[in-house]
């Protein structure tokens, strides 16, 4: 899950990390309040989870509390790249003498964090890795030892910052392993005019895996804009959203992945991913096929679960289980293998529905599922 | 011989007295795997009936070794304690840790494998099926009725995928499965199968499954060229998936060009792997090159 820029620099503050001033509103009016709290000229940043905000006109500079009221009207309820700004955070303005980059980031390859540093800060990283490799530093971590003050003057002095950065080091690192988050950034990391090292902007990507131990964020679950997904999401249930017309179901990411690909390749589009999981439980199968169903723009319905763990009379008991409540008036089809497989074609058998169909394998199921959907 | 689990492998199961750990003792006995023990301090001393066959049930990895001569532990025990779990064995000097655990948080991942590196062990996982020598041992849940023993070896980061595959291919059977899982840090990747698999006399060809995100097919593909001489036959799954979401494993996910399905599927065409486009097509694919070398 990605933190919001004022949560992100909520933790560097908790952690001792200078940050400019500021305080976030959903309200113009109370922008105004802030800002002359502030000292009346204060820079409006548009809080969302998503980059290049302040090329899409997501930050303003007012001179003062009237236009600071102003622009925050301006910039709440923009759209940035599909998400809408329903918060601003007023900070004070630094000034600015130098601007460097700092990240630490999961490296999967390695296995383990590595820092990222340059004294070429402020704009694009990706821009400078790629036009000036040398102008940025990659430094791994080691797991065990983690960011002591002698690694973080190793990073700092492979990436040319001075020496007051190396603090800085050593706490993003402690927010990093604290928080149990999988990016720490900031970029611009920088060095003001009174000589101190300040944090301007910031991105924390926390691990979803350790929610069970940080509670304090939440789970992310309200960033789901589509209301299927956010009806998906409030049942335990791992679906994306897509923009075609075949609707599809399996069991492991995978598997789902490798479902969309061959109804693609059969030429129709997937209505969406849905991974009802391993050892899915007929509960779990009847409420992903509710949620599928609702979908208007789903015209047929695959199913398609090789049984690892996952039972295929459970799964056949979920689809009737289904079928019971919601009216089915698009066809569906079935193909079953694996654990308990002809118990499961059994099942849907004896149901007997005329719009339920079974297919023996994946590719003949995906051919029939998009041939359905596309015959009108 | 297949890698890393043979039926010479005496197996310790952590957390074998929970829902999970008894359904999948039973079926790991079931295939033929030698379990010698499960592992609860706080159950140790006990045992527990499975059909014919009774397991001791030890304090801790270093004890269940001891008692013995176990090599290879299979990790169910929860989020919360696998970093200590699997820490432990590591301690113990286990050879293999199969990390099925799913939901570990990345940091403890990340410690725990870099700890068992130190000490020898290899870890597979987490967020994994485990692996299956067909007709010798299984190590985790994949199914082991729905292929059989032959001269394939599989690696792939999907546990269904896998078993869509060994399930395809189940009339000509495998050396070795291993599913590697799909966190973003896994213990032993596409490449340490690759070369394991490269080194089995028992192994014909190789079959490579991945998926979006990261670039381990990439580096795989380039580990193929410089130093797999076996042929390979690959499969990657995510040419529909949007750019920005994650689709169900924590490395399926991808932003950008680098990691994309296509990347994938060019990296290792330019490497000389065949790569299907359906896995049924991928299973035919591998039935040519093997009947291509007879």
């Amino acid at each position: 899950m990605d933190l919001y820029e004022h949560q992100a620099r909520e933790l560097f503050e908790e952690h001792g990390i200078v940050v400019p001033r500021a305080e976030v509103t959903d309200s113009p009016r109370q922008a105004r309040e802030i800002a002359r709290r502030l000292g009346g000229r204060v820079v409006v940043k548009a809080q969302v989870r998503t980059g290049g905000r302040g090329k899409a006109g997501g930050v303003g500079l007012a001179a003062d509390p009237a236009a600071a009221e102003l622009t925050a009207r301006r910039i709440l309820g923009m759209d940035i790249k599909g998400h809408t700004v329903g918060t601003v955070m007023l900070a004070q303005p630094v000034d600015i003498e130098e601007e460097f980059y700092v990240s630490y980031v999961l490296d999967r390859a390695a296995g383990c964090f590595l820092a990222i540093a340059s004294a070429e800060g402020g704009m694009d990283i990706e821009e400078v890795a790629a036009t000036r490799p040398e102008a940025v530093a990659r430094v791994p971590v080691d797991p065990a030892e983690g960011v002591t003050s002698a690694t973080a003057a190793r990073i700092a002095e492979a990436a040319g910052l001075p020496p007051q950065t190396v603090d800085v080091l050593v706490r993003l690192w402690e927010v990093l392993v604290r928080e149990d988050a999988l990016l720490v950034e900031v970029n611009p990391l920088a060095r003001t005019r009174d000589g101190r090292i300040t944090a301007l902007d910031g991105k924390v990507t926390l691990d979803d895996n350790a929610t069970f131990r940080q509670a304090r964020w939440g789970t992310g679950h309200s960033t789901h804009h589509d209301p299927l997904e956010a009806a998906a999401a409030a049942k335990g249930i791992d679906y994306v959203k897509l923009d075609g017309e075949v609707g599809i179901i399996g069991n492991g990411a995978g598997l789902v992945m490798s479902t969309l690909d061959v109804v693609a390749g059969c030429g129709a589009r997937p209505a969406n991913f849905l991974d009802i999981g391993g050892g899915a439980s007929a509960q779990v199968m009847a409420d992903g096929l509710s949620v599928v169903l609702s979908d208007p723009s789903v015209k047929s319905v695959l199913v398609n679960v090789f049984g690892g763990i996952t039972a295929c009379d459970a799964v056949a008991d979920g689809i009737v289980r289904a079928l019971d409540t919601v009216r089915l008036t698009k066809p569906l089809v079935v193909r079953l293998d694996g654990n308990n497989a002809a118990r499961g074609r059994a099942v849907l058998d004896a149901y007997a529905h005329p719009l339920v169909e079974q297919a023996t394998t994946m590719d003949g199921a995906a051919e029939r599922a998009a041939r359905l959907a596309t015959t009108p | 011989m297949a890698i890393h689990l043979t039926k010479e492998s005496k197996v310790l199961v952590q957390g074998m007295t929970g829902g999970e750990g008894m359904k999948h003792t039973r079926r790991m006995l079931a295939a033929g795997t030698d379990v010698v023990g499960g592992v609860n301090p706080r159950k140790a001393g006990r045992s527990v009936d499975f059909d014919d066959r009774r397991v001791p049930v030890f304090g801790s990895v270093a004890e269940g070794m001891d008692a013995t001569g176990a090599d290879v532990t299979v990790v169910f025990v929860p989020p919360a304690f696998a970093k200590y779990a699997v820490t432990e064995a590591a301690d113990a000097g286990i050879g293999l840790a199969v990390v099925i655990t799913e939901g570990i948080p990345v940091h403890d991942s990340v410690a725990f494998i870099a700890h068992a590196r130190t000490r020898g062990t290899r870890v597979i996982g987490p967020n994994c099926p485990g692996l299956i020598s067909p007709g010798q041992s299984n190590a985790g849940i994949i199914p082991a009725d729905i292929t059989k023993p032959g001269r394939i070896g599989l690696v792939s980061k999907s546990g269904t995928l896998t078993y869509q595959l060994m399930y395809e291919l189940r009339d000509t059977g495998f050396s070795t499965c291993v599913g590697i899982g799909g966190d973003p840090v896994v213990g032993t990747t596409h490449i340490d199968c690759l070369a394991a698999f490269q080194d089995d006399p028992d192994t014909d060809l190789i079959v490579l499954i991945g998926e979006i995100g990261g670039d381990a097919e990439e580096r795989a593909a380039a580990y193929v060229r410089d130093h797999v001489t076996k042929p390979v036959v690959g499969y990657i799954a995510g040419f529909t998936a949007p750019e920005g979401r994650t689709m169900g494993h924590a490395g399926a996910i991808v932003s950008g060009s680098s990691g994309t399905a296509q990347a994938k599927k060019e990296a290792l065409e330019a490497a000389g792997v065949r790569v299907g486009d359906t896995p049924t097509e991928t299973a035919r694919q591998v039935l040519a090159v093997l009947n291509a070398s007879r």
